[in-house]
């Protein structure tokens, strides 16, 4: 195949500017944070990770995270399963709603919550009767996390199931398997990889997410604070090595997803690659 | 186990697939759907599978109906056009999935189904291939092994879609040979959907040949090639010319050339249709005194294999046409581009349209023609 050359200049400017772009916006960044963590010596940092407050903070945010990953894997599934392999009404409107959280700031949806569940809420009268606290508590946090958190796993798996078509699904319909053992002995493990990834982005925003979570927090220490929530607590009140200790971890999960997140492309790249040749084969286009 | 399509429809948001189509496939038969695509074929094919349903009608295994049953209860074997092999499933577990997929009661055991593979795998010729993957093996493996997992669950019947259609030249003959003693081999009524006249006339005891929906004519390879039902078929069966004219006073005309029509004949414009094979060269003019030579003008001369082409133009309408003969014969000829030769128009089918017509396709009716 030929290339499409533009001089050489041309290319390396471009290059440049992506660099330096990268290196203002992302690397110098990442830079501060550790160089600011570590500025008043790693006894400043480990004494403000091991805090009871840090940890309790790391606490609340696996708990978080363990429970909405877990719900929008499930919801994500089944989603792209119902829009990639049938046709029915109403599909738009699905995919449509899917897209909401992301056009959606996240303060809007933490305050649709507040809204809902708040002591002013609709649902406040109910929820008294019933003592149960939902603004200003763990659940608040986990509903913010889950709604905003929504798209990631079926807007993953959309297109890869579309991608794959209905063929093995009715090969297997014709064998006899039934629609509960088609989903898990063909469609799931059609799809294993791309569900991977939306868990991984799924989870790196479930734990990073600030905007709504803050929301309907309340910000109470050692209770309704998640990292990122204490990260900013602590920015507030100028202990400045201790935030940006605590943005480490933070900055670690993203660096580990991003390792994760590239370990998978190539994963995958390597396994359509032999796909394509499986299909390409297929079409003939190709003398086998 | 005989198949019966009756009266079905199936049509999509804004057109026809299938417009009251019925069909009968006896038991043990290899019998191919020949169409272009969009003529309905592989909709009826999924339709007997019960893959897809029906508007209108209903689709019979032994007389027992079956309309509404699903495609698991119908017992039905499918290959896919691209196969559809289960990618992340190694060859055994492919053939083996319609065995272990069934529920605990109704399951052979770990032992039985490795014999029945094993087996299977014997017969498809692909035994030492049980633990590759679909994408390490070549086109027409893969098609075996998706006819020996349709195979592995005693289907009452295969249907084969387009089976041979994405392969190479050389596998699809082996593969077809193969097919053809296998179907001899096992005697299960196979049905297979082809747009590939030559592949359904070497291949099959009988042919359907479908266009727009619609089943066009049924019949023996010999009976659709010798006896086409319509133009459809004839011109679908093979190279044909066409020539057209006019009925006039009892008489066809194809420009200089003349016919007796059969009595009764309404006049208009008719259409001569007739195979290259058909068309008789000579140097000089034929010594009949019936008028059905034609003088032409030999534009190209093509070498296939034991066949000379013959491209022509006629003299008097300038109408192209083909011309085919042995080589033998080409070589007594000796003609060369640029002469012009008298052609005998033998085996005309000639066409009249009806009175009511129809766009885009005007109804004919054959007329029968005496020299």
């Amino acid at each position: 195949m030929k290339h499409v050359t533009e001089p050489a200049y041309v290319r390396w400017s471009l290059i440049a500017v992506a660099f330096l772009f990268l290196g203002l916006f992302l690397i110098l960044p990442l830079i501060a944070v550790f160089t600011e963590a570590f500025k008043q010596g790693a006894g400043v940092f480990l004494a403000a990770i091991a805090e009871p407050e840090t940890l309790s903070a790391v606490k609340l945010t696996l708990l978080v995270a363990a429970i909405s990953v877990p719900l929008n894997v499930t919801f994500g599934i089944a989603a792209a399963w119902a829009i990639a392999k049938f046709s029915f009404r109403g599909k738009n409107v699905l995919l449509t709603l899917i897209d909401l959280p992301f056009a959606v700031s996240p303060v809007i949806a933490g305050l649709i919550f507040v809204l809902l569940f708040g002591s002013q809420g609709v649902a406040a009268p109910w929820l008294a009767a019933l003592d149960l606290k939902i603004i200003f508590a763990v659940p608040g946090i986990v509903l913010a996390t889950t709604f905003v958190t929504f798209p990631f796993v079926a807007r993953e798996l959309i297109p890869v199931m579309e991608a794959q078509g209905k063929d093995e699904e009715e090969a297997a319909v014709s064998l006899g398997a039934s629609g509960w053992k088609t989903f898990w002995r063909v469609t799931l493990p059609n799809v294993k990889w791309g569900i991977l990834y939306g868990v991984i982005l799924c989870n790196a925003r479930a734990m990073g997410e600030f905007g709504a979570v803050s929301v309907v927090s309340g910000h109470i220490r050692g209770m309704t604070n998640t990292l990122p929530l204490h990260v900013e607590i602590l920015y507030n009140e100028y202990q400045f090595a201790a935030a940006f200790a605590v943005a480490t971890l933070l900055a670690v999960l993203a660096l580990v997803t991003l390792v994760l997140k590239s370990l998978i492309e190539w994963k995958t790249e390597r396994k359509s690659k032999a796909e394509e040749d499986y299909y390409f084969d297929a079409s003939g286009e190709k003398a086998g | 186990m005989s198949i019966e399509v009756v009266n079905i429809t199936k049509s999509y948001k804004n057109f026809t697939a299938l417009e009251n189509v019925n069909l009968h496939i006896p038991e043990g038969e290899l019998v191919a759907l020949l169409g272009p695509s969009g003529s309905g074929k592989t909709t009826l094919l999924r339709l007997i599978a019960g893959l897809e349903q029906a508007q209108q009608g209903s689709i019979l295994f032994n007389g027992e109906d079956n309309t509404n049953r699903d495609v698991r209860e119908r017992k039905v074997g499918f290959v896919f056009q691209h196969y559809a092999l289960f990618r992340h499933m190694n060859i055994f577990d492919n053939i083996a999935f319609g065995l272990t997929v069934r529920s605990r009661k109704t399951r052979p055991s770990k032992e039985e189904i490795r014999e029945k593979v094993h087996s299977l795998l014997r017969l498809v010729q692909l035994e030492g291939l049980a633990h590759r993957y679909p994408s390490q093996l070549s086109g027409g493996q893969r098609q075996r092994v998706a006819l020996a997992r349709a195979l592995a669950v005693e289907p009452k019947f295969l249907l084969l879609d387009e089976p041979f259609g994405a392969l190479d030249t050389k596998v699809r003959q082996e593969l077809r040979r193969w097919l053809r003693h296998l179907h001899g081999k096992l005697g299960l009524t196979i049905l297979f959907v082809t747009h590939d006249q030559e592949e359904a006339m070497e291949l099959a005891d009988r042919v359907v040949v479908m266009n727009e929906g619609r089943v066009e004519q049924v019949g023996s390879p010999e009976e659709i090639y010798l006896k086409p039902a319509n133009p459809f078929v004839y011109s679908f069966l093979g190279r044909v010319n066409l020539f057209r004219g006019r009925i006039q006073n009892g008489r066809i005309k194809l420009g200089e050339a003349e016919f007796t029509a059969e009595q009764g004949v309404s006049e208009g414009p008719a259409i001569g249709y007739m195979r290259p094979h058909d068309a008789e060269v000579s140097l000089h003019p034929p010594q009949s005194a019936a008028a059905t030579a034609v003088q032409a003008h030999i534009e190209r001369i093509t070498l296939l294999g034991p066949l000379v082409r013959l491209e022509l133009r006629r003299l008097d309408t300038k109408e192209v046409f083909e011309a085919e003969m042995g080589r033998q014969r080409f070589l007594e000829l000796l003609v060369e581009e640029g002469d012009v030769v008298y052609v005998t128009l033998n085996n005309l089918s000639i066409y009249v349209e009806s009175e009511l017509q129809s766009v885009p396709t005007p109804a004919l009716t054959p007329v029968h023609v005496t020299v």
